[in-house]
């Protein structure tokens, strides 16, 4: 056991997922302990905080490079809820924006050298997922009352049908937050873990090493792009599944 | 004298100007449309495999925990794998043929929002 510690400490390409208690903290039964995952998270929301606010200080009309970025991002996911749910996504801006900022912030600090990327970790990004479903499914069962279970039984479809339809539906219906949540998860997980891996060779390999590192630089270009990338197919989702619920069709 | 010149300089601009519109609002919508639907053949792979194991997984722990509770086992767990696996395939069809995730897809004319009908819209020329 402990042999196997201090090898997965060193040379594991999983090494880096592991999760450390830095501060340990009980309240009753539960476990708030600060981990390594938790101060990366606050970091994340300070760093947001800190880009959106500094960046606006001076608000000026013709922006700097700073302001420019803070805009972009905030018309990139203003034009994203309105070409996804319309006009009456508009109250949901707030939260669809700290989403994709989370998410973004959080797999960008991850590929800065010793961090953590906690988007790596199913329970972290099935939890939001889990927000986002729970929320999008109140938000249509009081938007639409006892209409919202017709989601379930699309028109048209013989009577004899629905024992075999309603199921399916169902359970299409509750895969979501799994297959929502498992996208961003394995795509961060597997790319932190191909990186690993191929830093290992590098050593491994002496003079032909180089082969391993070029693809390193590669890989690292790749891994940015699709840390972008998740991060706006989580947004995206977040938004089909609000127009789902607000106009259920 | 300098009338002509400057004319033919402000039409050509006019133009240009006008081209740069078309092209900047096309790409941009069909791009936002189909966001999900571009995208390279290993990610399109990924998110089938996803689609799939999801369903079959939420339609196996319905059946465990209807097996459990009523305590038949096994006999709704392999009832919902398979009803699992058919929602994994629907989620699946309707991936791809550009309906989005929406479950209980309805037809166009009862969607509310123009937003939504040009999603439909787009969705079938996807299929045809």
């Amino acid at each position: 056991m402990r042999g196997k510690k201090t090898l997965a400490e060193g040379h594991s390409p999983l090494a880096q997922f592991e999760i450390k208690t830095l501060i340990p903290l009980q309240v009753g039964d539960i476990n708030v302990s600060i981990t390594n995952s938790s101060v990366f998270m606050i970091a994340t929301v300070l760093a947001i905080s800190l880009f959106l606010v500094m960046g606006m200080r001076r608000s000026a009309l013709v922006p700097g490079r700073w302001q420019s970025m803070v805009e972009l991002s905030y018309i990139f996911i203003a034009n994203l809820i309105k070409d996804t749910v319309g006009s009456e996504g508009r109250p949901y801006f707030p939260f669809i924006f700290t989403v994709f900022m989370f998410v973004l912030f959080g797999n960008l600090f991850g590929m800065l050298p010793y961090t953590f990327t906690f988007t790596s970790h199913i329970v972290v990004t099935f939890t939001m997922a889990l927000f986002v479903f729970l929320g999008v499914t109140l938000i249509a069962i009081a938007k639409h009352k006892i209409r919202f279970f017709t989601f379930f039984m699309p028109p048209g479809v013989p009577m004899y049908m629905a024992p075999i339809l309603i199921p399916i539906e169902i359970i299409s219906y509750l895969s979501r937050p799994i297959s929502l949540s498992v996208r961003l998860f394995a795509n961060m997980l597997a790319g932190h873990t191909l990186m690993k891996v191929f830093a290992g060779f590098i050593f491994a390999l002496g003079v032909f090493g180089i082969a391993p590192w070029a693809f390193i630089v590669a890989l690292t270009g790749l891994e940015i792009v699709i840390a972008f990338l998740q991060a706006y197919v989580f947004t995206i989702l977040t938004c089909l599944y609000l127009n789902d619920a607000l106009h259920l069709h | 004298m300098s009338d002509d010149p400057d004319k033919d300089i402000l039409d050509e601009l006019g133009n240009r100007l006008e081209g740069a519109r078309n092209d900047h609002i096309d790409p941009s919508k069909v791009k936002n449309n189909h966001g999900l639907q571009n995208g390279n053949a290993l990610g399109l792979a990924f998110r089938v495999g996803v689609e799939l194991i999801s369903a079959v997984a939420v339609g196996t722990a319905i059946g465990w925990g209807l097996d459990y509770w009523l305590d038949t086992r096994p006999w709704f767990m392999l009832v919902f794998i398979i009803v699992g696996g058919a929602a994994g395939i629907i989620n699946v069809y309707r991936m791809a043929s550009g309906f989005g995730y929406a479950a209980g897809y309805q037809k166009e004319n009862s969607s509310t929002s123009s937003v939504s009908g040009i999603r439909v819209d787009e969705g079938k020329e996807d299929i045809g």
